[in-house]
């Protein structure tokens, strides 16, 4: 198992932003954590990836114990994340931002002489063709506009070839098509390259179109899992969370990706 | 020890500290509203205490009673309020919008006008006020006589908490600041008019802070230099406290008060570094002080107010570099001795600023106490050149860069864990503890006359080879800086300023780096403080007052903070100008107090900035 | 009582505005009249909120904007407020230190015009929920709660109308619903509403007119089912 989530547990003062939250992911998997606004999606995203640390439960990377560890040390594990607002380095070119997550993977931050807008650049150019930005290249992140940016948080997410990727609400703020094409691209790269996606999200397209399984959590637990039919079909689910519309909405949204 | 003694200890602590807290709980309000860190709070208080001196006597001789008294006092506070809403109509309305940074300064600016206008009106000696009519008298505590007035003071505080929470939980008003603290421009998008509110707040925070000072008149004669001290334990206070929290304030003045009744006893000498120590700790252990809360960050991508995009020299910046050089090494053949004194200090001032805007511009590391590094520096070529050791200059020259090095990672250690306005109040108090040691430590460092006999060695003693010896390691050691900002450690701090997350989610270790960029800027101004030690013969604790750290930030805003080379033009500018004009009038801090404002208001990317906004506009119309 | 409902109670011309040197408007023509429900639709960076923030005076504009037969270009957000137009910003930025009822204080204004004032009672009614919490900290507030807050806010400055920026944006499902009842709310009680958005359904759930904003311009006008029937403009601007 790529990723195991085992009895995570957080309070903030006496509020359980999460309870006995517990789910595997798979290499090469979609999951996704659907839930209302202050569930504890957020929070159960930041125990993953080392921005908090639970008061109890463990969180396994690839059979090794990563809980607690800070962020970056969890990144040199191989899990790479983009954000729900995009962070970027928004004062450096599209190229430099990618160029700065391969100087930190090769441990050159240190560096006090070497010419950093030539390094690693033919390394960062071949990893911005892969999410469709070769043309901005060397246009200021500042620019850009937001579904773009998007791309390249995923591209700087993408630059230490990890094993997980983690996306918090990953089309937040895109347009219907935007959301699509990046939800689509994150799915292609993730199967190719065997990479586990671990993702929440507010859009149905984008979780009952392209995750492989989702979990629902409601103040802090889990109240359903599954696949996305199983998820659908849940009375539960539809009570607390997708209410009619939210039904439909998943239900055109695996329509069309199993058309 | 006598338990009566302690007892008096401790009552005269909290008349201190409930003194402290009417002050800070104006300063602390005015913070949450306006987001504003206003440093002329203390002038504020300043004022109080003057114009209590005026009053309150005039009052007292119609009728000498404690209703007379207290009339007076409340006259005095009422019209330091009146002064704070001039204050926010002509300046504060303007700024609210412009970064941190820009609103300390031009806030500083006024504090530099204040201290003129007062000298102007009361001058500069000493000014006793009359005492409290029926409070002249000392009550037997514990067989120990203690002031009638302190035991009244010591009720005011609380006095003033009780009255200032009714206001915040019970009224409109208070509910309005209250939101207005999380989000004024929402409050405003609701209909209230915020011009109203703030002018409201700050003649709230004026009238505190008016009161503070005039109820201080039967204790502490008017003097020139209550603004600075009382700002400094303010800001420590608040920040202790955690910024706009009143009963922060309340808790933290408290906790001070008595830290200097009793850490007096203990350490005489060294209460203020006690204090400042304080603030350290409670810094680390919470960030936000005790019941302050994270500053909201904004939640777009914002442009940092720093270095964005770098470009490497072209030909027509290579050339400008090459002239600059060649103009530089002609100075000294030019054979006029001032002007290559004033070349000395300008070059040694250029490093100092270039590595300020090297934790600024390129770390967004706002730093109030850059001159901390550039006094050490400067003070440890002197010590070991004139004390025991009689080290030769080239020793001292290396030892300014380890000691201002040195002070960095020990102050830095505290200093990365924060951020915005936490991390500068920060430094600023690390660069006033420094100033306290050397102030007070006279035996060692001649106090406040100094260090005398600074001189280079015999081969360097000719004012013209001096100048070349600072000329070679400045230019170097910005050549020097500068290869860093382009290499992939001075990206690794821009990364870090652009956002903390990102970098921390790449794996960039981002206290580490910021740590080490503190260190090497430290160890820079240290060498910029001995090279200018030597072109001075002399040293005095002026080099580490909060006035130099000023400086030099408004030498790098002068040049423009976006720039790289900006600090260099600004340096050259800066002490130009200063140099020219403060000879000619005993007013030039009023007047360098209204060019901080004019420049803060009027040119906020600085000179290079200007010229490069020029140029991008030119082409832009060019391509249109 | 037609004529009254034709009334035009905010009409906006040539409206341009800036961030800096980019302009994000170019020339916005739009209107909202009494009663009804607009919804503004482009896709994102198309200038939706520019416009909102621009009509309420949160950015600097040019052009022209009348309310209620009054300039209002150029003048402070809290005169605007104070005229009866409302804004409800895309976060919620409810104050999270004060109290559900401090909250709604900050929001209450004295009704200006012929307008029933708006009370506490009344609009415990339509969010009864609030009612319940009304000594609570925002702060402990589930999003969907803080949702109905803003609204309710909002409401208690009595507004004859309310610009509503981006309401389905990122919260879940069964929350849109319910920002959908309350958009249909207002409406019955007389309020105009100019919302916007990107999500089809939801506009025209509760839009009865809509405008396409594209590139900071007006690419098409027209009522929701005109738009709902035009799959050239969908497919031009709004990337359904």
């Amino acid at each position: 198992m790529l990723l195991s989530v085992q009895g995570l547990q957080k309070r903030f003062g006496g509020l359980v932003a999460a309870k006995d939250v517990s789910f595997d992911l798979a290499a090469g998997e979609l999951l996704a954590i659907i839930g209302p606004n202050g569930a504890g999606k957020s929070t159960t995203f930041n125990m993953v990836g080392g921005q908090l640390r639970p008061d109890t439960g463990r969180v396994m990377l690839a059979g090794e114990d990563v809980t607690g560890l800070p962020p970056r040390l969890v990144w040199r594990k191989g899990v790479g994340r983009t954000f729900q607002i995009a962070q970027t380095f928004v004062s450096m070119s599209v190229v430099e931002n990618v160029q700065m997550a391969l100087i930190s993977f090769h441990e050159r931050t240190r560096d006090l002489t070497a010419d950093a807008t030539s390094l690693y650049r033919t390394e960062a150019l071949a990893i911005l063709d892969g999410v469709g930005l070769t043309e901005m290249a060397d246009r200021s992140v500042s620019e850009l506009a937001y579904g773009d940016v998007k791309r390249v948080e995923l591209a700087v997410a993408l630059a230490s070839e990890p094993k997980l990727l983690l996306m918090d609400e990953p089309t937040a703020g895109m347009a219907p098509r935007e959301r699509a094409q990046l939800m689509e691209l994150t799915a292609s790269i993730a199967r190719a390259r065997k990479i586990g996606v671990l993702f929440t999200e507010h859009d149905m397209d984008a979780v009952f179109g392209h995750a492989d399984r989702i979990v629902v959590l409601v103040r802090g637990e889990i109240i359903a899992r599954g696949t996305p039919e199983e998820v659908r079909a849940d009375q539960r689910v539809k009570q607390v969370y997708l209410g009619e519309t939210g039904v439909q909405a998943a239900l055109k949204a695996r329509r069309a990706a199993q058309a | 020890m006598d338990p009566a003694f302690i007892v008096v200890q401790a009552l005269s602590g909290l008349a201190n500290a409930s003194s402290l807290f009417i002050i800070s709980s104006g300063l602390t309000i005015v913070f949450g509203v306006t987001r504003i860190v206003n440093f002329a709070h203390g002038s504020l208080y300043m004022l109080g205490a003057y114009l209590g001196i005026t009053i309150v006597p005039r009052l007292l001789d119609i009728d000498r009673t404690p209703t007379m008294f207290f009339a007076g006092v409340l006259l005095a506070a009422l019209a330091v309020g009146l002064i704070g809403v001039l204050m926010e109509v002509l300046l504060l309305r303007r700024i609210y919008k412009v970064p941190e940074l820009f609103q300390l300064l031009a806030t500083f600016g006024v504090v530099l006008i204040v201290q003129d206008l007062v000298q102007k009106i009361w001058g500069p000696v000493d000014i006793a006020g009359p005492r409290a009519p029926s409070l002249r008298h000392g009550i037997q505590i514990m067989g120990q006589r203690f002031p009638a007035y302190e035991m009244f003071l010591l009720f005011v505080g609380p006095a003033v908490l009780v009255l200032l929470t009714l206001l915040m939980q019970k009224t409109r008003f208070g509910v309005l600041i209250r939101a207005a603290t999380q989000d004024r421009e929402m409050v405003g998008a609701l209909g209230v008019n915020q011009a109203m509110l703030f002018t409201g707040t700050l003649f709230l925070g004026a009238f505190l802070a008016g009161l503070g000072g005039a109820l201080q008149i039967p204790r502490v004669p008017a003097n020139g230099h209550m603004d600075l001290s009382i700002i400094t334990e303010a800001f420590v206070v608040t920040v202790i406290g955690g910024m706009g929290s009143v009963p922060g304030a309340f808790v933290a003045s408290l906790i001070i008060g008595l830290l200097q009744a009793f850490g007096i006893l203990i350490f005489p000498k060294i209460t203020l570094v006690l204090v400042f120590l304080l603030m350290a700790v409670v810094l680390v252990v919470k960030p936000w002080g005790l019941m302050g809360r994270p500053e909201a960050t904004a939640n777009r991508a914002v442009l940092p107010e720093g270095i964005l995009s770098l470009k490497p020299f072209g030909t027509g910046e290579r050339l400008v570099a090459a002239l600059v050089v060649v103009a530089l090494l002609a100075v000294p053949l030019m054979g006029d001795a001032y002007k290559t004194k004033v070349g000395i200090e300008i070059l040694a001032f250029a490093l100092a600023a270039f590595s300020l805007n090297f934790l600024v511009g390129a770390g967004g590391i706002v730093s109030f106490g850059h001159a901390a590094y550039f006094g050490i520096g400067a003070y440890a070529a002197g010590l070991l050149v004139v004390g025991p050791l009689k080290l030769p200059m080239e020793g001292a020259l290396v030892a300014a860069p380890l000691a201002g090095g040195l002070a960095a990672a020990l102050f830095g250690y505290f200093v990365v864990r924060l951020s915005g306005i936490y991390l500068a109040m920060l430094t600023l108090a690390f660069a006033q503890i420094t100033y306290a040691v050397f102030f007070q430590w006279a035996e060692v460092t001649g106090g406040d006359n100094g260090v005398v006999g600074v001189w280079p060695s015999a081969w360097a003693s000719s004012r013209s080879v001096y100048f070349y010896v600072v000329a070679l390691l400045a230019v170097a050691a910005i050549v020097f800086l500068r290869r860093i900002i382009y290499a992939p450690f001075g990206y690794t701090l821009r990364a870090a300023r652009d956002s903390a997350n990102r970098a921390d989610a790449i794996g960039i270790d981002v206290r580490t780096h910021r740590w080490l960029s503190f260190i090497v800027a430290g160890a820079a101004a240290g060498l910029a403080g001995g090279l200018y030690a030597f072109s001075k013969g002399s040293i005095d604790p002026t080099l580490i007052s909060i006035g130099m750290s000023v400086d030099f930030l408004m030498m790098i805003l002068s040049g423009g903070l976006q720039t790289v080379m900006g600090p260099l033009v600004g340096a050259g500018f800066f002490h130009a100008i200063k140099d020219f004009f403060m000879p000619l009038t005993d007013f030039w801090r009023f007047f360098l107090g209204l060019s901080i404002i004019v420049i803060v208001l009027a040119f906020p990317r600085g000179l290079v900035g200007a010229v490069d906004a020029g140029r991008e506009a030119l082409a832009h119309r060019r391509a249109g | 009582m037609n004529r009254a409902a034709d009334r035009i109670l905010l009409e906006a011309k040539g409206l341009s505005a800036s961030y800096g040197r980019a302009q994000v408007l170019f020339g916005v023509h739009l209107e909202l009249r009494v009663g009804e429900v607009v919804a503004l639709m482009g896709r994102n960076g198309a200038g939706k909120s520019t416009t909102l923030k621009a009509l309420m005076g949160l950015v600097p504009a040019r052009g022209s904007v009348r309310f209620e037969g009054q300039d209002i270009l150029g003048q402070q957000p809290y005169r605007i407020a104070r005229l009866g137009l409302g804004y409800v910003p895309e976060e919620r930025r409810i104050f999270t230190d004060l109290t559900v009822y401090e909250n709604l204080e900050v929001g209450r204004k004295d009704a200006t015009g012929d307008g029933r004032a708006w009370t506490l009672d009344r609009l415990f009614r339509i969010f009864p929920n609030l009612s319940e919490m009304k000594g609570r900290r925002a702060s402990a507030m589930s999003g969907g709660e803080q949702q109905m807050l803003t609204i309710a806010r909002t409401l208690m400055g009595n507004p004859h109308a309310v610009l509503l920026d981006e309401p389905s944006e990122g919260i879940a499902p069964v929350i849109v619903e319910q920002m959908a009842d309350a958009v249909l709310a207002m409406k019955k009680e007389g309020i105009a509403v100019l919302l916007s958005e990107q999500n089809l359904y939801f506009a025209a759930a509760v839009a009865d007119r809509a405008y396409v904003i594209e590139k900071g311009g007006i690419r098409f006008e027209g009522s929701m089912a005109e738009l709902e029937g035009n799959d050239e403009i969908r497919e031009a601007y709004l990337s359904v």
